[in-house]
């Protein structure tokens, strides 16, 4: 089997809470607590969670646009989490990141020529000539025309914005591209037509997806495996099949089946659970999860589980899954 | 179900704003009725006019630049687009309730949620003591579902959750018992399980208390588990409606079905989905012609040149669609020929 191209071990960002006037550190808030992954090449990876889960907290230190508390981040056989700035910046070309909101992400005050030029010109990637050849190329790629590239982003809708930020993802020719929410901005039937756009890439150019989001019928449309965050833990990772059909940990159960699903005739049996998520500047000893699971036993509020495989390419945090949750 | 008796009609409503740009029909000529006790759901995607038809209802179009330009709002024995600003306070709040999106904006900060509360209920019953309406907030609250209200009632917005804040939001709609509440995407701010907890809440409180609920949504998924009834619009108009079920399964405009067909469904995977071409038009870019034409990929002549009416397709449904008249007269020539 050949490496992964993304490995993550032990990922934390812890991020300090400060009081008083000078600024003492009182606490801290465990966006992400010891998050471990990897992604294959030309596989799409989906990560799913609710607000505050930490899932973009993660995408972002992929890309180190937040400096990791902790963990290794290895891509291509590179240890990311070492590089210097200066590296990093240079491997920023091999790894691209398409935002929520394609509207704050785009500067209103360049063309979108000169957006999509501009990667080239940080990488240094080409002459005037050729930099304009490939913006007119990858305009037409996404579905929009060469003309399209003396406009601003105000003319433009929601749906063509994205476009134009994928486009400007795709302008280093990046293996990797993090997405973080990339359609749920979007009306209904322009979601689509930029998931088919997306996946369409994706064969044509080799592409990874990292994909994250918080709608899950969305992630499992593109996503070759998926996995559950909650309060900046991996609770469950599978293949998407394996995961959707059976889900093993207590929270993604809930989570699939608090799904509404446009389906009048369908009736389920729904896991409902009561609370709100706790504060990730607290989180309640042991599984995190605890307080609200329907199936809690005593360890649970003591030792905090571990991702353990427990079938082939299926992995939960869960002592329900455990030898000794299973006495 | 079609035998309950009408609540609130719409009849050829146009709500009107008028820009720099020009005249902009946010909502032309819609009707539709909501029934007692009913969940009645308004569907479609940014700018078909869904959230200007509810206020439109409650008297609270920004005026200007919005004008409702025609057409009668039923309720009551009253016509609510002739009400005064005066009588259409009485109606609001106490007949007609509403609940936002974003629940936090919709709350002031700098009062506590029984103050609030209290607000809404002395403004309808002047004759009421504050203790009377403190006690009726507290009641309030346990409907919902709102955990240890007596202390929660001094709290303010800021340290409540997004789900909890949208509770005291319904709370304090239906503190005057409302006949109709217009809940205008209720759960979209909220995360998954949140919005399953607040939709199923919805639901319990429609049948317990028979208050007609108009269901604003962009969102498929809330509108197969909530509604009775829907109504789909697009470019201020209804394009079509119908009860739930018949829609779902046997949808009559090409718009619905590319709608219902875009929409990933978590319980098997497709392929590839299924998208509707070109882009979400701005009100008012499309007056001439069916307002679906350039992307229907059934379109032809008559569609661009002239506005189809709503056909009923079975006593319940109905549908703004010329394909439907051509199945009709090739139906009728197939009668013609067999016979």
């Amino acid at each position: 089997m050949t490496e992964p191209l993304l490995k993550v071990k032990g990922l934390k960002k812890y991020f300090p809470i400060r009081q008083g006037v000078l600024g003492k550190v009182s606490g801290q808030v465990k966006a992400v607590d010891d998050v471990s992954f990897y992604v294959n090449e030309g596989e799409t990876l989906g990560i799913v969670g609710e607000s505050g889960c930490g899932k973009s907290t993660t995408g972002r230190m992929l890309m180190r646009l937040l400096e990791p508390t902790e963990g290794s981040i290895e891509f291509d056989g590179k240890l990311l989490s070492d590089l210097s700035k200066e590296e990093m910046r240079k491997a920023r070309r091999e790894i691209q990141m398409v935002f929520q909101d394609p509207y704050a992400s785009l500067n209103p005050r360049h063309s979108i020529g000169k957006i999509l030029e501009e990667p080239l010109v940080v990488h240094g990637i080409g002459d005037v000539k050729e930099r304009k050849k490939k913006v007119n190329e990858f305009l037409e790629i996404v579905g929009l025309s060469s003309y399209h590239a003396r406009r601003y982003p105000h003319q433009f809708s929601g749906g063509q914005r994205q476009r134009i930020g994928i486009a400007r993802a795709l302008m280093t020719n990046p293996k990797l591209i993090i997405a973080d929410e990339p359609v749920s901005a979007l009306d209904v039937s322009i979601q689509a037509q930029v998931l088919n756009l997306m996946q369409d890439l994706q064969k044509d150019l080799k592409l990874t997806y990292i994909f994250i989001a918080h709608d899950l019928g969305v992630v499992r449309h593109i996503s070759d495996r998926v996995g559950v965050m909650y309060l900046g833990k991996m609770v469950e990772l599978a293949d998407s099949e394996s995961l959707y059909s059976k889900p093993l940990h207590p929270y993604s159960k809930a989570l699939l089946s608090a799904v509404p699903v446009p389906d009048p005739n369908f009736t389920r049996e729904q896991i409902l659970i009561t609370g709100d998520i706790p504060s990730p500047s607290n989180p309640p000893a042991g599984c995190t999860f605890h307080t609200r699971c329907p199936f809690k036993m005593d360890i649970c509020s003591k030792t905090v589980p571990v991702l353990k495989e427990v079938e082939k390419g299926h992995s939960v945090a869960c002592h329900l899954y455990n030898e000794q949750g299973q006495q | 179900m079609s035998d309950r008796k009408e609540l609130l009609r719409v009849r050829g409503l146009q709500t009107t704003f008028f820009t720099d740009d020009g005249e902009i029909p946010a909502v032309d000529n819609i009707n539709f009725s909501v029934r007692e006790g009913e969940i009645l759901g308004i569907v479609g995607e940014s700018g078909c006019g869904k959230s200007v038809s509810a206020l439109s209802i409650m008297g609270l179009v920004p005026s200007p630049p919005g004008k409702i330009t025609g057409g009668q709002i039923e309720f009551d024995g009253k016509d609510l687009t002739k009400l005064s600003q005066k009588e259409m306070r009485k109606v609001r709040g106490k007949d007609i309730a509403m609940i936002f999106q974003e629940p936090m904006t919709s709350l002031n900060p700098l009062f506590t949620i029984g103050n609030q509360l209290m607000e809404a209920i002395l403004i309808h019953h002047k004759d009421w003591s504050k203790k009377q309406a403190r006690n009726r907030a507290i009641e309030m609250m346990k409907l919902v579902g709102l955990p240890r209200s007596e202390e929660l009632i001094k709290e303010y917005p800021h340290q409540l959750s997004g789900g909890m804040r949208q509770r005291v939001m319904i709370a304090m709609a239906l503190v005057c018992d409302p006949k109709v509440l217009i809940a205008d995407e209720p759960t979209t701010a909220l995360d998954v399980t949140i919005q399953a907890q607040i939709l199923q809440l919805m639901k319990d409180l429609n049948e317990r208390l028979n208050t007609a609920v108009i269901m604003i949504t962009h969102d498929l998924g809330v509108v197969a588990e909530t509604c009775e009834r829907v109504v789909v619009m697009y470019g201020g108009q209804v394009v079509e409606e119908g009860p739930v079920k018949l829609l779902f399964n046997d949808p009559q405009h090409p718009y619905t079905k590319g709608l219902i067909q875009s929409v990933p469904d978590m319980r098997f995977k497709k392929q590839r989905l299924y998208s509707i071409p070109g882009n979400v038009p701005k009100p008012g870019s499309v007056n001439t012609g069916c307002r679906f034409a350039a992307r229907c990929e059934f379109a032809f002549e008559q569609c661009r040149v002239e506005n189809p009416n709503l056909y009923q397709t079975s006593p319940e449904h109905k549908t703004r669609c010329f394909l439907h008249e051509r199945k009709e007269v090739s139906a009728v020539d197939r009668a013609v020929v067999e016979s």
